[in-house]
Formats: structure tokens, sequence, C-alpha cells
């Protein structure tokens, strides 16, 4: 249990630097991930959820303090370096799917490790076909984003997340935009390849009722860690 | 699937899920390409038989003797010295030497045909009509290779021998004459002599028709008063264009006089720059519109695509790869065009050069296009294409791919 897989030092994030309406969205955030954690981030609008996730993922570089994934230190690293280690340590679900709609749903799961190779091969196309046979989507790879519904669409973005079978799975009110048997289908699932393959997830969400079913719920407020603490406790204790 | 390189599906796919525009900008591409294509060959092979009728009835390159010119004396010290200095008159003059400078001519690099010619004023009588001429004194097999005469013959044959002579089909109804009737020929020199008409001939001008008159070396040198001497050689070259700078050469290393078609024909080469100009500027703007074309089709793409680019970057796409996605598109765009334009601009050629014809019913212009043409509209397609995308490409790839999710 002792792998990291996590841990951010003292990150702080500023926006409109040097501006007259400078504003610091994070304060200085200390926070350690193991392997195998099924963790809840929640807070208000406008607490640093958002920001978080996209340090996290590499998306933007903190303004000062270190990001480091499967201990490699990410604001040390150069462009490129970051977009090869965002491919393949970080599985991304976002509320709103965000597959690419031009491409079947074999080929949107296919797409980070198209990218990875630079083309197309039989491992690859084998290797989707299985994932969206383990998110029960086999029979509708050959569709479209646009003809698939919003459960189904986010099972095949679950699937795309895991082709990597990255370390760190990072969700983004995944279930926000689904009714609650497809939120229950596809929270299923996740909690199905945490157990299984020890994947590490951070769940960004809103619903309560989510959170309570993860292992551990990470509260932020303006921009600081409010409360940290396994589930059961977190909320009770407010 | 696909087993291409990903950047190649990519911007397949986003091409094709774009069809209305992708269709647009490529008939945009195809219609500027023709343009090109079909400007650039009529004005080419418009110019190209221009250049050839002209060239049709002259030598590209023609060396005189240098001209006299009349030197001030030495002025003796105290004696005076006239103001005024007389031009001298150009009489007529062999070249010095000629025979022996003839190699130097022939043999030059570039030059590959000579001819000496023995020309020079005279009138030819039949009864009471007499006609002022130009005498032109040839060796018939070597003067072929100069002017295409032997193919211009209308009546009678290419014979020049003996007294026998060729004079043009206007010459010969002026003087009322046909093949095998005599004129008699005098020169201001004194000369006199009969000649028999061995054939007719018809250059395409009516001014040279009335006025040439073709005989042997040695008629004209007789009849001229240059016996054994030559007025000038006729040269052809291989590459028309270099005749200009083979006679600058030519004359600094003799000391004659050598003029190029260039310079006797300043007029037609400059109408003929001018007009390669205008092409120049229509080819420049319909390959700015075009860019232009490629280039606002590509930047809508960039902001219609934002989610889609962040979303491939966030899986791992680097900035290279979404730049070589749209600069592929824009390759995309020229290549296609290029293609369906050259076939466009062809079908048009076509159509026009069977609309417009000459009197004689013959087209004005060829509808081949050359290979080159071709060619050259294709890769700066395909550049212009490129250079087009430039600026969404690096737009795209510089897109930040949270802000361009968040915003999706």
């Amino acid at each position: 249990m002792a792998e990291t897989v996590l841990r951010l030092h003292g990150v702080r994030k500023s926006y409109n630097i040097g501006t007259p309406v400078e504003v610091e969205v994070l304060h200085g955030i200390d926070l350690t991930l193991e392997r195998g954690e099924f963790v809840a981030l929640i807070g208000p609008s406008g607490s640093g959820k958002s920001t978080m996730l996209n340090l996290v993922g590499l998306l933007e570089r903190p303004t000062a303090g270190r990001v480091e994934i499967t201990g490699q230190d990410a604001t040390a690293l150069d462009e490129d370096a970051v977009t090869r280690l965002r491919g393949r340590s970080i599985g991304f679900v976002f509320q709103f799917h965000h597959l690419v709609p031009a491409f079947t749903a074999a080929e949107n799961v296919a797409m980070p490790l198209m990218l990875e190779r630079g083309h197309s091969d039989a491992a690859i196309r084998a290797r989707a076909l299985e994932l969206l046979d383990r998110v029960g989507l086999a029979a509708h790879a050959h569709k479209v984003p646009g003809q698939l519904s919003g459960g189904q669409q986010q099972r095949v973005a679950i699937a795309r997340a895991l082709s990597f079978d990255p370390p760190l799975l990072l969700a983004d009110e995944p279930t926000g935009n689904l009714d609650t048997v497809s939120a229950d289908e596809a929270f299923a699932l996740m909690r199905e390849f945490n157990r299984r393959a020890g994947i590490t997830f951070l769940l960004v969400t809103h619903d309560p009722r989510l959170a309570q079913r993860c292992d551990r719920i990470i509260e932020l407020l303006d921009g600081s860690v409010l409360r940290d603490a396994p589930s059961g406790t977190a909320l009770e204790a407010r | 699937m696909i087993a291409a390189p990903i950047e190649w599906v990519i911007a397949l796919r986003f091409m094709r899920e774009g069809r209305m525009q992708s269709a647009l900008i490529i008939t945009g591409v195809t219609v500027g390409v023709a343009v090109i294509v079909f400007l650039t060959t009529l004005i080419d092979t418009l110019q190209a038989s221009l250049i050839d009728r002209v060239l049709g009835s002259q030598a590209h390159i023609v060396v005189r003797p240098p001209e006299e010119v009349a030197r001030r004396v030495p002025a003796a010290a105290g004696s005076g010295v006239t103001a005024r200095v007389e031009p001298r008159a150009q009489r007529l003059r062999s070249i010095d030497q000629w025979e022996n400078l003839y190699p130097q001519f022939s043999g030059a690099s570039g030059v590959t045909a000579a001819s000496p010619l023995v020309s020079g004023p005279g009138f030819a009588a039949r009864g009471s009509a007499s006609k002022s001429v130009v005498l032109m004194g040839i060796d018939p097999d070597r003067y072929r290779r100069i002017v295409k005469l032997d193919t211009d013959i209308v009546a009678g044959a290419y014979r020049v021998g003996g007294t026998d002579a060729l004079i043009g089909i206007e010459l010969a109804a002026d003087l009322g004459i046909g093949v095998g009737d005599k004129l008699r020929v005098t020169t201001a020199e004194g000369g006199e002599d009969v000649l028999t008409v061995a054939g007719i001939f018809d250059v395409g001008s009516r001014d040279l028709n009335r006025r040439w008159v073709f005989v042997t070396l040695r008629v004209a040198q007789t009849l001229l008063d240059l016996p054994g001497g030559v007025t000038s050689i006729d040269l052809v070259v291989e590459r028309i264009f270099d005749a200009q700078g083979i006679a600058e050469r030519l004359q600094a290393q003799t000391g004659l006089k050598v003029e190029s078609w260039m310079q006797t024909n300043a007029q037609l080469l400059a109408a003929l720059r001018n007009q390669t100009i205008s092409n120049s500027l229509i080819r420049t703007f319909v390959v700015m519109i075009v860019a232009l074309g490629i280039s606002s089709v590509l930047v809508v793409s960039v902001v219609q695509k934002q989610k889609e680019i962040g979303i491939l970057r966030a899986m791992g796409a680097s900035r290279q790869r979404i730049m070589v996605v749209f600069l592929l598109q824009g390759a995309t765009f020229g290549l296609a065009g290029s293609l369906a334009g050259a076939g466009l601009g062809t079908v048009l050629l076509h159509v026009f050069s069977t609309i417009y014809r000459n009197a004689d019913g013959t087209p004005i212009f060829s509808p081949e296009v050359s290979p080159r043409v071709m060619a050259v509209a294709c890769v700066t397609a395909i550049v212009v294409g490129l250079v087009a995308a430039a600026v969404p490409a690096r737009r795209a790839a510089s897109l930040d791919p949270a802000t361009a999710i968040r915003h999706g």
C-alpha cells in the first residue's frame, strides 16, 4: 500500500499574474494519493476543484509547488515530456464525456494508444475492443458518439481513460450529466476497475451521495483543503 | 479501422466532418489553379508562336563589319582642330577576312548553324517595270538552316545556282512573272545580270515577299562589287533567349558588330515582357486569394474544433501532432484543388482552342498543357496550402487543453 501515485507539495495557482485582477485560486495544497485509493474531491463552486484537477492532470502548471506523478516531478519536465507523462500515466473522464465525434467508439477508445504510437495496428484494435467489452459496449464498437446514449458515451469515455492501464484516473463530475441508473452503472464500473486493477481514482463531484460511496473524501474551500478524511466521517463532522 | 499515420487519419476525419467547407475551398483552389494553368499555357503558346513567326524569316544573330567612324586627326602642337566631326556614310563593305573568322562563329558554343550572306540594294526590272529589291546572295544549303525558305516555296523549287534565283510572291505579281521567266537586275555599283526565276516563296510578310531576291553568293558578289566578300554572317542559336549573351560575347571576341534578334526586335520583346509581367501579376493575386481562402477555412475549423483539439491534447497528442493535422489539411486542399484545377484548365484550353481559330481554320493556340506547368501548379498549390495552414495550425497547437475542454 506504500506506493505513492500522486503527491502535491505546496501547490499554488494564480491567474492573471502581473495584472490588477491577479487572483490566487489555490493556496498551497499538500496531498498524497496511494495506489488503489478511491477518493472524492468535493467543495462548492469556485473552491478550486477544477483548477486542482487540471494541475493533477498536468493540463496546467502550478504557479508554485511540485506535482509528482508516480514519483516523477512533472513541474521539472518540458512540454513534450509532460504530454507523454500525461498520456501514459493519467486517464481522464469528463462530465460531458468529450468523445471525438468524428471517430467511432472503438477509435475513441484506441485514440490515446494511437497517439502514443503514431498509427493504429491490430494490437491496438484488439485492446480497444477488449476494453469496450469490459464496459459492456462491444456491440456498439463501430457507432459514432452521436449514435450512443449519454450513459453509453460515458462508458466509452471510461474505457478510453483505461486504455493505457494508467495508475491514476481523474474524473470530473463523471455522472453529473447522467440519469441515476446510468450514473450508478458508470460508478459501479469505475469501482470495479479500482478493485480489480488497483487503479487510483480521483473523482470531482457535487453529489454527496456519490462522495459517500468513495473511500476517502477531500473537501476544498476557497482554495485550501478544509477536510481530508475517510468517508463516513467527513460529512458527519460538518 | 485504420493503419495510416494518426495525423492523416485525424486530418481526413476533420475534413470529412466539415465536408461543406472542404468542398467549397477545394472548388476555390480548383478555379484558381485552372485560371493559372489556362492563362500560362495560353500566353506561353501565343508568345512561342509569335516568336516563331518573327524568327521564321530572320537570323537569331547577325554579324556585320564594324561601323566606319571618322576620327579626329591627332592635333599637332599649335595647330587648330576642326570643331565638327562629320559622321561617315556607311558604304557596303565586306567582313574583313571573313573566311578565317567564319569557324569562330559557326563553332561558337550555343550556335547551331551559320551562313554567310551578301546583301545589298538593287533594281529588278522586266520590260518597263522596275522594282527596288534587296539582293540576297546565299549558299542555299547553309541558308536553309537559318531561314526555312525551302518550306516556304509556293511555286517552282528551292534552287539557287548559276543564274537561278528565288523571288517573293508579291514581286512576282508586281513584275508579272512566274517560274522559268527572266528578270534583269541592276545595282548602283554598275552590276547587271539576267536571272531565271527558279522558285517563288511566301515567307508570310508582304514586305519581304516584295523585296527579297535570292541568288548565289557569287552572283551577288559580282553585282554588288564585293568579290570574295560577304556583308554579314547569319547565326542560329540553340536557345533563342541566349542570343543576346552570345552576341555580346562574340562581339567582344572579334570586334565585329554582332546584333541579336533581341536588339533588332526590342519592341516585340518589350511587349512580350509586359505580357509576362501582367500574367505574373494575375498569378500572384490568384495565389494570394487561394491562400487567404485556405487560411480562413482552417481558422474557422480550429475555432469549431477547439474542444476536440483539447481532448486530443489531453489524450496525449503533442503540439506538433496537432500542428501537423492542420498543415496536412492545408496541403490536401492545395493538392486536391490543383489536380482538379489542372484538369479544368486543360478542358478550358480545349474548349477555347476550338472556339477561337485563325482565319485559315487552324487553332490560334495549342491546347497542350506542358507537364512542367502542371507540376509547377501542383507544387505551388501544395506549398501555398502548407503556408496558408501555418497560422491556423500554430493557433491550434497553442490551444491550452484545459481551456479548450472547459469551453467546449
